[in-house]
């Protein structure tokens, strides 16, 4: 199961977090920069899964942005990969015409990870609560 | 991974790091959080950092809290706050307005302000209670989108006990026509699930149908749930097996609409999620794993596209052919698609190879020989998380032969390593090998020595605790026990005599330990130079007082002559006057026993652990001290976890510096060992050698048990073997073909052509990495091969199952005195030391033990179903039991005979006597109770012993222990006069306990006008509430290995004729209900459950006169509860 992703930027500064098993605030910024250091230290030839802790941490960079996901140990790490990918294939193809926006990321991620687990990856149904937002927006 | 989408990708990071804040926004709100972050992007420390958000934090504050703020700025205002608390600083102050913002805000301000509140609140959060109502008008709303809105965020948190106010709306929405808000329906009821699983035990049916919904979306949200359910209870839904393999059998032929689609692979997470499913349904069931055989083989050969995804599948695919039952075509193709992965280049699929492999050798450890050069490659590879999956991966296949290269392997990484939590998990491993299979004395010695240092203070506990109880147990041979004791001192004086200084506080103990038991066995050894060794110790500032105890205790053990007397005084004037009082004790004791060498050998015999000790972990040798000392007013004694509980809930004073000064450790087994042995070995430091065995570790400890049960559970074999040689093969030594097997020469593994020098080396390291894992792996259970070598064979304790008693077992001469025997015996003799010591006048302790019988025969309180009598009437003659005055014991005689008013229902059925429990002058309480086969009813009897008619009794039961629930008819009742009233409640086990109470309170109003009111209680044993579990030895196996709280003891067999062990058995069935699963040999395995479903396997074996019982159950508390009963059933024969 996911237990929490993060979006960080190379400088180490958190962009977006969601946790999906409680985490204290005051623990939060420990852990984030601890897990930011894990992933920054590694080459791109390296694996992208790391050992942290108790569980296991899937990365993704795109540029100056990582993607970091942590998983507890009894998930399938390429799968939730590929997850990364898909999530930000939806981003990619939903801010093609909007500037990026904390809440809007929020909401599509919330569309796709629910407690943990992957509830919807097919990229239409994602984004379609959103889109039907948006367009009571402008009507 | 097409490269092609991973070029446009490199477009995005611009559009997501806002870092590049380009261009026209389309509201202006969003660039002030563009200005927030912009700002923290420019800072350059920590605290600029905390200053302009504590800025920012302020000026949100102010705005909403303004009634002019509109709900669309309320929406950036709650976005920014969001942000802030991301980056770390509290925003509490906004998590109202985020719930206003829900509930007042329209289309996006509302989502935004649902969306902040499953962002701020956690599950637990008062709060939440607010959201309740906006949910509930929201899930009414004629409006989708504010529908959708609501359903998300109940499926994201919600609270408990407000689910059933909006169940009915949600199950509602079931049947909705838009797809996507059945998805979400379905996904609420999945929260319900996982936070209040009873809710919706009634809308099971709905769940199928949501199952078979036409849209893929609800069917696919409908999957969490069976997935969760058939984890936890998989024979309940084997029937839907044929349904989801006819799914998988879809979307794996591309049946799907194609926005489904991955790079062009049908929805690969809905596979994945099937296969795990199937994985569940298909464990140990022939019949189901049939029904899969081909999708699977269907899912391997599609998985021809050379991407990430199906790689991801064909992971889970592989792992579910191994799970499932066996069918040797498709695994021989699952094992040759692991090849794929971890000869891929490709660094990822490299990782999920060796962890597929990691898991397919725990079936087959023959695979690993298969890939046996890349796994070599693996050990050098330059990234870290590639070495320690290997090395895990060679956890699992190591035996007698290759543990020496592969434990060094382990240390080598250990050494560069500076991860604590990888540390602790490796260290338990190599002290879990070398236990297991060391080649001799000397490697053994040393490698733990290396996990001690490693290890640090950091490693479990158990580690420690259990090296030192092999060293005292001791294993087969009288000599080797002889040699590795010696090479321990050996190694550890030489040890002290470099820089002890460096070494871990564990190590120091566990040396100084080994000093005090066995120094002596080094002839040529002087006492004097090890206490002067030892003394130095103490000197170190480095040492911890806790060790500084453990040195101490092993100066007492060891002093002895002139020099060594003089050292010890030395000693003893320091720490005499110790602040730390257990130092002082340790001290004290030092002094009083070197001066006395009979007192001393008294007290501390040497190898004291190796002698069979007989320990009555109920300690029924004190109950005459404790009724004594309740009877001059003692608190009664409640267990750790109950103080603890009162403690938490009084939540007055932090009582800790208050604490008894008893480690952690003892006081765990105290509870676990007796409710009244805490009263004795309060004042002890933790400094004997075993501590708890559970105590933080997670893990089964599973060592020097035989594998018959494997993760998987009962070890069926891979490869089809004839009922006969399965039992052979669980018996320890017995198969001779598994000794030719283990013995043959290395060339079984593959030979590799010649290669130059560096290839050479790696050859030689495969042969030695991978030996034994040749043809008799075809033996093998699906567990480690067994070696044949195996040196310390622990006296086994666990679920040995062997047809023959084996020879060395039956040779070994000394009983295993278990871990918990050990301790209490030095506890034990520590008290006895303490009250010599410390409180002369309290020499009676020691003579205790010796009154035993007497003092068991005096005060048997009670303990079967057919003491309940005897057991309510002593109850009552204890006035604190019974708060309202009781009639005089005399009247007692008077009473009616309620038997006849027993209703008629229970006729036939087993009850206990019924017995009076409290009286006034108008109302006489008795009560009995009545087992049924899958309840336990209580019957209370209100006898109306005056003229006038009693119009409303009100009748009311709590425990703690139990739950209450009342059967048939309302409690309140009238009794006419001189006539009874019977009421019926259903009882069941809610936390164990060796007795179980009820205490309870009957008010009613006299016609006259004033209230009145009786209370009593009513105790009744555990073992009322136990009935038989019957279970296969397979279900048996597989649930021994789920359930994670156990208990080991010896007990004294019953003998009546040829067969101790089936005639204890018999006894036991009879007395406590249990159900006997089956006997092999001189072993039995026994189930039962405590109602309602609280499981309790039992595993006992019988060896030199004594029975090894261990009992296991998912519930705390209850193989301890069980053990005391089990033992009491015994005595009592």
């Amino acid at each position: 199961m996911i237990r929490f992703m993060l979006m960080v930027n190379r400088q180490g500064q958190t962009r977006l977090s969601r946790y999906y098993q409680p985490v204290e605030l005051s623990r939060r910024a420990q852990l984030e920069a601890d897990v930011v250091r894990c992933c920054l230290s590694r080459r791109k030839d390296q694996c992208s899964f790391v050992d942290y802790k108790d569980f296991k941490l899937v990365y993704r960079q795109y540029a100056a942005l990582y993607v970091v996901v942590g998983v507890t140990d009894n998930e399938n790490e390429l799968s939730v990969y590929e997850l990364l990918h898909n999530f930000v294939e939806v981003l990619d193809k939903y801010f093609s015409r909007i500037m990026f926006n904390l809440d809007r990321v929020h909401i599509i991620l919330d569309e796709m990870i629910q407690n943990g687990h992957v509830v919807e990856t097919n990229k239409s149904r994602v984004l379609a609560p959103l889109t039907a937002l948006d367009k009571m927006a402008d009507g | 991974m097409s490269d092609v989408v991973e070029k446009t990708l490199t477009a995005l990071p611009s559009l997501l790091s806002l870092d590049s804040h380009s261009g026209s926004t389309k509201l202006s709100s969003s660039s002030k959080l563009g200005n927030l972050i912009r700002g923290i992007t420019e800072l350059t420390s920590k605290h600029e950092e905390e200053k302009l958000i504590q800025r920012e934090l302020a000026s949100i504050k102010e705005q909403v809290s303004s009634p002019n703020t509109s709900m669309r700025q309320m929406k950036e205002l709650m976005v920014r706050a969001i942000y802030c608390e991301m980056l770390g600083y509290e925003a509490s102050f906004s998590y109202i307005h985020a719930i206003k913002l829900a509930q007042q805000g329209t289309a996006l301000e509302k989502r935004v302000g649902y969306l902040a509140v499953s962002l701020f609140l956690n599950e637990s959060h008062e709060l939440l209670l607010l959201l309740v109502n906006t949910v509930l008008k929201d899930l009414q709303s004629t409006n989708l989108i504010e529908v959708c809105m609501a359903l998300t965020v109940v499926s994201q948190m919600f609270p408990k006990d407000m689910i059933p106010a909006i169940l009915p709306l949600v199950e509602e929405k079931l049947t909705h026509p838009k797809e996507i808000i059945r998805r979400k329906a379905v996904l609420a009821l999945y929260k319900f699930y996982l936070i209040a699983p009873n809710q919706v035990q009634h809308i099971h049916n709905k769940f199928r149908k949501a199952l078979c919904d036409k849209d893929p979306g609800v069917m696919t949200a409908s999957l969490h749930i069976y997935l969760q359910m058939i984890q936890e209870n998989p024979e309940g839904y084997k029937d839907l097996t044929a349904s989801f393999v006819t799914i998988l059998k879809q979307v794996v032929a591309g049946k799907l609409p194609m926005d489904f689609n991955y790079h062009s692979v049908p929805a690969p997470w809905l596979q994945i999620q099937l296969l795990r499913i199937l994985a569940f349904l298909g464990k140990n069931d022939q019949s189901s794993s049939e029904i899969m055989y081909d999708i699977l083989e269907e899912s391997l050969r599609r998985a021809e596209i050379n991407h990430n995804i199906t790689y991801a599948i064909l992971y889970e695919c592989v792992k579910c052919i191994y799970t499932i039952h066996p069918k040797s075509e498709l695994l021989e193709k699952a094992a040759k698609c692991i090849g794929n992965f971890v000869l891929s280049t490709k660094i990822n699929l490299k990782y999920l190879g060796l962890k597929a492999l990691t898991y397919v050798v725990q079936q087959d450890p023959k695979l690993a020989l298969q890939h046996q050069v890349t796994i070599i490659e693996c050990l050098d590879h330059p990234d870290l998380i590639i070495k320690r999956e290997t090395l895990e991966l060679l956890f699992r296949i190591t035996n007698a032969q290759n543990v020496a290269v592969i434990v060094e392997k382990m240390l080598e990484f250990l050494r560069g390593n500076k991860d604590d939590y990888t540390t602790i998990d490796l260290v338990g491993k190599v002290a879990e090998l070398a236990e297991k299979y060391a080649p001799n004395n000397e490697w053994f010695i040393e490698t733990m020595s290396t996990v001690f240092s490693v290890g640090g203070d950091t490693m479990q506990p158990d580690i420690p605790n259990s090296f030192l109880k092999l060293l005292s147990e001791g294993f087969d041979s009288v000599e080797e026990d002889r040699k590795l004791k010696l090479f321990a001192v050996d190694s550890y004086v030489s040890l002290l005599q470099g820089e002890p200084g460096k070494l871990p506080q564990r190590f120091l103990q566990v040396i100084s330990w080994v000093l005090g038991e066995y120094s002596y066995l080094r002839g040529e050894l002087d006492a004097a130079t090890v206490l002067r060794l030892l003394a130095k110790l103490l000197d170190t500032k480095s040492t911890s007082s806790e060790t500084k105890s453990w040195v101490l205790m092993a100066m007492t053990k060891v002093c002895e002559g002139g020099v060594g007397v003089s050292v010890a005084q030395e000693v003893c004037e320091t720490y005499s006057s110790s602040l730390d009082t257990a130092l002082r004790q340790r001290a004290q004791e030092l002094q009083h026993l070197s001066q006395d060498r009979d007192l001393r050998a008294k007290v501390l015999p040497r190898e004291a652990g190796s002698e069979p000790l007989e320990v009555d972990s109920s300690l029924s040798f004190l109950d005459g001290f404790v009724s004594e000392a309740l009877a001059a007013g003692a608190a009664p004694y409640k267990p750790h976890h109950q103080r603890q509980e009162e403690l938490a809930q009084a939540k007055a004073l932090s009582m800790e510096p208050y604490g008894l000064p008893i480690s952690m450790s003892s006081c765990s087994i105290a509870d676990r060992q007796s409710p009244t042995l805490l009263s004795v070995s309060s004042g002890l430091s933790g400094d004997s050698p075993s501590l708890s065995q559970k105590g933080g570790s997670t893990t089964p400890k599973l060592d020097g048990v035989k594998r018959v049960w494997g993760r998987q559970g009962y070890l069926v074999q891979t490869e089809p073997v004839e009922e006969s040689d399965l039992v052979e093969v669980t018996g320890p030594l017995q198969s001779p073909n598994q000794q030719a097997g283990a013995d043959g020469p290395p060339s079984q593994t593959p030979t590799l052509k010649p290669t130059p020098q560096p290839e050479q080396e790696k050859q030689q390291l495969a042969s030695s990495l991978f030996v034994g894992l040749g043809s008799q792996s075809s033996l093998c259970l699906m567990g480690k091969p067994e070696a044949t070598t195996q040196r310390f064979r622990r006296k086994a304790k666990g679920p040995v199952l062997s047809s023959s008693t084996g020879e060395q077992i039956s040779n070994s001469s000394v009983s295993a005195s278990s871990m918990a025997n050990n301790l209490l015996c030095n506890d034990l003799l520590d008290s006895n030391i303490t009250s010599e010591t410390a409180a002369p006048s309290l020499e009676q302790t020691p003579q205790l033990s010796r009154d035993l019988p007497a003092a068991n025969g005096a005060c048997a309180v009670e303990s079967t179903d057919r003491d309940v009598k005897e057991n309510s009437a002593s109850l009552i003659g204890d006035n604190r039991l019974v708060a309202a005055d009781p009639a005089p014991r005399g009247d007692r005689g008077k009473l009616k005979d309620f038997s006849a008013h027993l209703p008629a229902e229970f006729s036939g059925l087993c009850h206990s006597d019924i017995s009076p429990l409290a009286s006034n002058q108008s109302l006489d309480v008795s009560a009995c109770h009545v087992q049924k086969e899958d309840s336990l009813v209580l019957v209370v009897f209100m006898y109306n012993s005056s003229d006038d008619a009693i119009p409303h009794i009100l009748l009311e039961l709590r425990s703690d222990e139990l739950e209450v629930s009342c059967e048939g008819d309302s409690p309140v009742e009238e009794a006419r006069s001189r006539s009874v009233a019977v009421c019926q409640y259903s009882l069941t086990v809610k936390k164990p306990s060796v007795h179980v109470e009820v205490a309870g309170t009957v008010s009613y109003q006299l016609p006259v006008g004033t209230s009145q009111s009786v209370q009593f209680s009513y105790k009744l044993p555990l073992t009322s509430f136990i009935r038989p579990l019957t279970v296969s030895t397979e279900e048996y196996g597989t649930m021994w290995l789920d359930f994670s709280h156990d208990t080991k003891q010896k007990l004294t067999p019953i003998c009546l004729g040829q067969e101790p062990l089936m005639d204890t058995l018999n006894v036991l069935k009879k007395k406590l209900k249990l159900h006997v699963v089956e006997i092999i040999g001189m072993e039995g395995i026994v189930a039962c459950r405590v109602l309602r479903d609280q499981p309790c396997l039992m595993h006992c074996r019988l060896h030199a006169g004594a029975l090894s019982v261990w009992l296991r159950s998912p519930v705390p508390d209850l193989p301890d509860c069980l053990m005391y009963h089990c033992q009491r059933a015994l005595q009592e024969h």
